[in-house]
């Protein structure tokens, strides 16, 4: 049974997409309810799939020690195997994966246009998901990566907003570009290792002493640099982070919020899993310009963040400013304290973790009120189609009009902003601790986040909220059951791990103090 | 013994939570009645806190508790929480229970009818439990987690009735100016957690004196300032103070609850707190921007005319006066202070609460809506017809003037007395603190006197308002008595002394002297204290009489016209100054808001428009034109020219060759004679 | 006439002649005339050279009588392919013959 769970976890989600074209050609296309079961269901026993894992899951054992990795040879001329493995580095990423697939099944409820290439999609785009986090062979991670593209492609240039097609290809092809220099990356461990693999496990023994150099560069510095391009569009560290608010903007309700809840720390969990213990020496030289980008990536973040005046694209920046926290914390490894150290690589994955529910209580919350409004602007721009209302708040005041809602929302700017009690604050404050540790002058400047931050999520909340009632929204209904039911089960996991964070960090502390050591082993 | 302490403890923190949550799920459901879960949760508090209190006067040896358990850990980075209850955090839980369930009590009259009445309970109820969790916190980690919370009970109660613009900016200006002060407190906390390698107050106390800084004092300093910005933004402090008059859009027992009595004293509790840990040279910093905020709100407050904003006023005046106790190492002083101010602060607050209340029923009748319930200059002549209105509120406010017999007077003058002793060991330029003291004192005394004056005595403003008010019910006088009473000297010397002079009481009993760990020599400062108690009491006296004199003059008597003197001190601009608060809102917008905003609008579009648009865009941009070349250059010259090319080579030779064959047999054998003949030559060659 | 160089000469002037008249000849029958002249000049060839070559047998002579027997017979064949051109296209003018035309 334990061998077997982690290849259901990724082909699952394969197998219920099959299972809809047999549906379609029973019922039609036009019964768009049976792919929305089915999808439903597939994702739901994916989840409790997860939840078993993590039931039997046991932080201090080691991938190769854990009963639930699988390796079996796959093209054995080149040594590939096809090799699982789940750590407290991707245990917290399966399960965020695996409750915002099924939370965004919920939230496309209402797809009917092309429902069964919708949801087909994304159950492909979960299963490549899960496959990123759980492959610990070099070549199925890089597969598993190509595979999320393709989907996103579609599921955006489809079922987006006005601009979709562009902001589709752009995304596509930003995101290839990077993965063309993770692609020459790879080749290069694989040519360049004693003896030549694929397997993320014994790279870490053999990569360190790759000693050949190119045109003046040590190869491993190349690699470095390869990986860090790859993985430095995807998360988006300044300056590749422009595809995100086209990509969020464009993008359907649920999209935005797998986009935002998992593939973004596709980058990070890439940096952590592969980069850092793969060549730890340049992760020593490189920490100084990592927690640079950290920083950069927070400030600018939330400085764009307060300018817009579209509230998802607010959301998207914040989404690049609150990665730039795990950036900052991920630059600690190097930190002379353990603690500080500790603090830094944990608050990291913790932010992952956290980032990823409240962002996607933010999406979902954005388009609950898109769904009804059919507009998400914080204030008229002064061009808005009907100039009756141009230059006057987008909303205003609706916050007595539906007070759940008003709730919820400000649940998720708090959480988003940091609030303590909730659970941003104490990833946020062990990122900064972690940061203060090694880099002093910058997390000072990184600490400015705390105020911009809660600057644009204020000000939103009270161009909307609060004020006089706006009277074209009078009739606004407030939130449904479906809806209730994608966002209760973030909000108590905020609200839980805000208070009792020990569960998550007990998870990724052993695998943090491996990547740890095996960094500052290299100092 | 030690877990019925640590029950207590949790039920004192987390029962207002249980109010809250109790509150906002089934507050529709409950409705009218939600006040009686409310009052009954925090009375048990009230209950839990007297009873720590009653400790404070049993011997004991130490804290009354300090307990604490893992919150969580990831190895070698470990955060606990726990409690940490002595005689100082056990006066400020009976302040804060008292004040919460006073208020709570008031507000059942004062909010009744409003739509979102469970609410608002809901609200004060989460206010109490990130109160109690300040004054509890026995680390600077947990301090800042419920002092960001705190912030955010702030926000929702500033806000509550978030219809109005004002409300909504007011809470929104209130959080972010709070965030400013909380960066500081964050970097400072860090500082000394990786040079002592704790958050603990006791840790990082020892680990001071044993000397973690050696060497590198400055840094700590520095620490302590940084940490002083957190008290910086919630005890509204200059230049962080911006946000307390605005805070008044808030209903008024909010006001007396949060924003007089126990929120913004929160900064003043921390730094009490901290103090072993605060260099002379923090020290000296603190007591600057203390000084500075108790004479500039003092100014401030002169020509306000909106009752509520005179005792905001009043209130950064007298937080001011306390940050400045302390730093002049009046550490005593300062606490006492805060407990007083406490008392009469909420009484004066709650019974300008009152005052408006009939103002706004009056009004109501009258069918007027466009008068300000608050502006005093349309009230006047109250005295008759509110008494105990009336009384308490002439009772807190010969408090907070300083008067002998009542309780303001005896933490003022340890206050004063402390700052000359300051001068008097350190000379110079630290003579503005002394005068600052009794400068703001004397201001005190006059803008206080004056709100008396402008408020029950003389005639009303109209005599159709005058009639219709009425005192307010019992549910909110009730509270107006009591805590009058509190603001009684000899509430606080009990039982020691009923001298008005001498502060010895109960209360000095119970709040010794504290060990300094970062340098101040605390035994000389409480000599230089007791030396200057005489010089200080009688300049108090003095200066409280010459203030009174002045408003009686002006208000009481109308002896002279304050209108002709306002105009004349503007010809200096001072009326606009005070009356504008120093333009220091216009100031910041200019020099912070816009430029912050205009550049956040130009990151904006860099961003967008340029760097994506033009440059990353700009990449596809070449690409599409490079791909449109090599298209072109693809069909239109390799393949049409070149690859065509050898088609139309060959076509060319064939059309041309095909001339040869003519049809005439003997050309073709000409041609094969000639090609004979030219093999021979070419054979005869080799 | 000791020489064998005066035979190939006018072996040589018979063949030239031969070989003009093929090409330049118009007529068809005159065309065969001269195919005539060049078998006869390598006639003349075979039988200097066997004369004075200095062999024992005469396989000069005896090539040359064969190739006076295959001219007749060629020049027959040839005569009726003429006729049958000229039934053809009415004419003997070999320049009239273009079917081959390019």
């Amino acid at each position: 049974m334990e061998s077997s769970i982690l290849t259901f976890l990724i082909f699952l989600p394969v197998a219920g997409a099959a299972l809809m074209l047999p549906f379609s050609k029973l019922y039609g296309k036009e019964n768009t309810h049976y792919f929305k079961w089915i999808a439903l269901i597939t994702t739901g026993i994916q989840f409790a799939l997860a939840l078993i894992l993590y039931r039997k899951f046991d932080p201090a054992l080691s991938v190769t020690e854990s009963p639930f990795t699988v390796q079996i040879d796959w093209i054995k001329h080149f040594n590939i195997q096809y090799f699982l493995g789940v750590d407290g580095l991707s245990m917290p990423m399966v399960l965020l994966t695996a409750l915002l697939s099924f939370i965004c099944i919920l939230a496309s409820w209402k797809i009917e246009k092309q429902a069964l290439g919708y949801f087909s999609l994304f159950l492909l785009l979960d299963a490549g998901m899960m496959g990123v986090f759980l492959a610990l062979d070099f070549f199925l991670f890089y597969v598993f990566w190509e595979v999320m593209l393709l989907p996103m492609y579609f599921l955006i240039g489809i079922w987006g907003g006005p601009q979709r097609m562009y902001a589709a290809i752009k995304f596509f092809l930003y995101t290839l570009f990077g993965s063309v220099f993770m692609l020459l990356a790879m080749l290069a461990l694989y040519y360049y290792s004693d003896p030549h693999t694929f397997n993320l496990i014994t790279l870490i023994q053999t990569a360190s002493s790759i000693d050949a150099s190119i045109w003046g560069f040590s190869v491993k510095y190349l690699i470095w640099i390869g990986l860090f391009i790859g993985f430095a569009i995807k998360v988006p560290i300044f300056p590749f982070h422009t595809w995100l608010p086209l990509a969020h903007v464009e993008a359907p309700t649920a999209i935005s919020v797998i986009l935002a809840g998992v593939l973004l720390k596709m980058g990070t969990y890439g940096l952590l899993r592969i980069s850092y213990p793969l060549l730890p020496g340049e992760v020593v030289n490189f920490s100084y310009i990592l927690a640079v980008l950290g920083v950069i990536n927070i400030i600018w973040g939330a400085v764009n963040a307060i300018a817009q005046i579209d509230m998802k694209k607010m959301v998207a920046y914040s989404s690049v400013s609150h990665m730039g926290y795990v950036l900052l914390g991920m630059a600690a490894a190097i930190s002379e304290s353990s603690a500080g150290a500790q603090a830094g690589m944990n608050g990291a994955v913790m932010q992952m973790f956290n980032h990823g529910t409240i962002t996607a209580m933010l999406f979902l919350l954005v388009g609950m009120v898109y769904d009804r409004a059919h507009h998400r602007w914080i204030i008229f721009p002064r061009d808005y189609e009907k100039p009756e209302l141009a230059g006057q708040p987008g909303f205003g005041g609706i916050g007595a009009q539906v007070p759940i809602y008003t709730g919820f929302v400000a649940l998720a700017f708090f959480a988003g902003l940091g609030l303590p009690a909730l659970s941003g604050f104490i990833s946020e404050a062990m990122c900064f601790i972690g940061g203060f540790s090694a880099f002093r002058t910058l997390t000072i400047i990184g600490t400015l986040g705390i105020l911009l931050n809660a600057i644009y999520f204020l000000r939103a909340y009270q161009r909307i909220f609060l004020g006089p009632l706006n009277e074209t929204y009078k009739d606004l209904t407030d939130i449904n059951k479906i809806e209730l039911a994608t966002i209760v089960p973030l909000a108590i996991i905020t609200l839980v791990l805000g208070v009792y964070p020990a569960p998550l960090l007990n998870m990724i502390a052993p695998a943090m103090d491996g990547i740890i050591q095996i960094v500052q082993s290299a100092l | 013994m030690e877990s019925n302490l640590n029950l207590l403890a949790l039920l004192n923190l987390f029962l207002p939570l249980v109010s809250f949550a109790i509150l906002i799920f089934f507050g529709k459901k409950i409705g009218e009645s939600a006040h009686w879960v409310a009052l009954t949760l925090i009375g048990i508090t009230l209950v839990i806190a007297m009873f720590f209190f009653s400790t404070v006067f049993s011997p004991h040896e130490g804290p009354i508790l300090q307990s604490s358990i893992q919150w969580f850990t990831t190895g070698s980075f470990t955060l606990y929480l726990g409690f940490l209850i002595n005689n100082v955090a056990a006066i400020m839980l009976l302040v804060v229970a008292l004040i919460s369930f006073l208020v709570h009590l008031y507000s059942v009259e004062y909010m009744k009818g409003d739509p979102r009445y469970s609410r608002y309970f809901a609200y004060l109820g989460i206010f109490t439990f990130s109160m109690n969790g300040i004054v509890l916190a026995d680390s600077l980690v947990m301090m800042y987690v419920f002092w960001e919370l705190v912030g955010l009970s702030s926000y929702l109660l500033i806000g509550f009735w978030f219809e109005k613009d004002s409300a909504a900016n007011a809470c929104k200006k209130a959080f972010l100016t709070n965030r400013v002060g909380d960066i500081g407190m964050f970097i400072g906390m860090m500082i000394l957690f990786f040079t002592v390698g704790t958050f603990q107050l006791d840790g990082l106390a020892d680990g001071v004196k044993d000397g973690a800084f050696s060497g590198n004092m400055q840094l700590l300093t520095i620490a302590g300032i940084l940490v002083f910005m957190g008290a910086v933004g919630k005890s509204a402090q200059f230049p962080l103070h911006i946000w307390l008059p605005d805070a008044m859009e808030g209903p008024t027992p909010v006001s007396a609850l949060i924003h007089a009595a126990t929120m913004v004293a929160a900064g003043v509790y921390m730094v009490v707190r901290i103090f072993p840990i605060l260099t002379p040279g923090a020290l000296e910093f603190i007591a600057v921007v203390g000084a500075i905020t108790a004479l500039m709100a003092a100014i401030i407050a002169i020509t306000q005319n909106d009752i509520k904003r005179v005792l905001a006023y009043s209130t950064v005046s007298q937080l001011g006066y306390m940050i400045m106790a302390l730093g002049v190492g009046a550490y005593q002083a300062g606490f006492f202070h805060l407990t007083t101010h406490a008392m009469f602060k909420a009484c004066l607050f709650l019974c300008s609460g009152s005052v408006i209340h009939a103002m706004h029923h009056a009004l109501h009748e009258l069918h007027d809506h466009d008068t300000d319930p608050q502006d005093m200059r349309f009230m006047g002549g109250l005295k008759s017809k509110m008494p105990i209105t009336y009384w308490s509120m002439l009772i807190a406010t010969l408090a907070i003037a300083g008067v002998p017999f009542f309780s303001g007077f005896l933490s003022k003058d340890a206050i004063l007395a402390g700052t000359l002793s300051y001068y008097h060991s350190h000379h110079g330029w630290t003579i503005f603190l002394p005068l600052a003291g009794f400068g703001a004192a004397a201001i005190t005394a006059f803008y206080m006197f004056r709100l008396i004056f402008m408020t029950f005595y003389g005639k009303p403003y109209e005599q159709k308002i005058h009639a219709h008010i009425h005192e307010s019910p019992v549910k909110m006088t009730f509270p107006l008595i009591l805590l009058s009473v509190f603001s009684l000297a000899l509430i606080f010397t009990l039982p020691n002394t009923v001298n008005p002079v001498d502060s010895h009481g109960w209360f000095t009993h119970a709040v010794p002297m504290v060990q300094n760990n970062a340098g101040l020599d605390m035994h000389a400062v409480e000599e230089g204290i007791h030396h200057a108690h005489y010089t200080a009491m009688t300049l108090s006296l003095i200066v409280a009489g010459l203030g009174i004199f002045v408003s009686v003059l002006f208000y009481l008597l109308q002896k002279i016209d304050a209108s002709k003197i306002s105009s004349f001190m503007n010809k200096f601009k001072f009326y606009d100054i005070s009356f504008n608060k120093f333009y220091i809102d216009e100031i910041y917008n200019f020099l912070l808001y816009k430029p912050f905003l205009g550049l956040s609008w130009i990151a904006s579009k860099l961003d967008w428009d340029l760097y994506d648009q033009k440059f990353i865009d700009g990449w596809g941009w070449i690409t599409l034109k490079l791909s449109d070349k090599s298209g072109d250059a693809d069909y239109n010259w390799l393949d049409q020219k070149i690859v065509d090319g050898f088609g139309n080579l060959t076509n060319y030779f064939g059309k041309n060759l095909k001339l040869s064959q003519n049809g005439v047999v003997q050309n073709y054998l000409l041609g094969g004679m000639l090609g004979v003949v030219l093999l021979i030559i070419i054979f005869q060659q080799f | 006439m000791d020489s064998l160089n005066s035979y190939l000469v006018i072996a040589a002037v018979l063949f030239a002649l031969g070989i003009y008249g093929v090409i330049t000849r118009k007529n068809a029958v005159a065309i065969l005339m001269g195919i005539e002249l060049i078998l006869n000049s390598a006639n003349i060839n075979f039988i200097a050279f066997n004369r004075f070559g200095g062999m024992e047998t005469l396989d000069g002579h005896v090539f040359s009588i064969f190739v006076i027997v295959l001219a007749a017979a060629e020049a027959a064949v040839a005569l009726a392919i003429v006729i049958n051109l000229f039934k053809n296209i009415g004419s003997v003018n070999v320049d009239d013959a273009d079917l081959l035309k390019g």
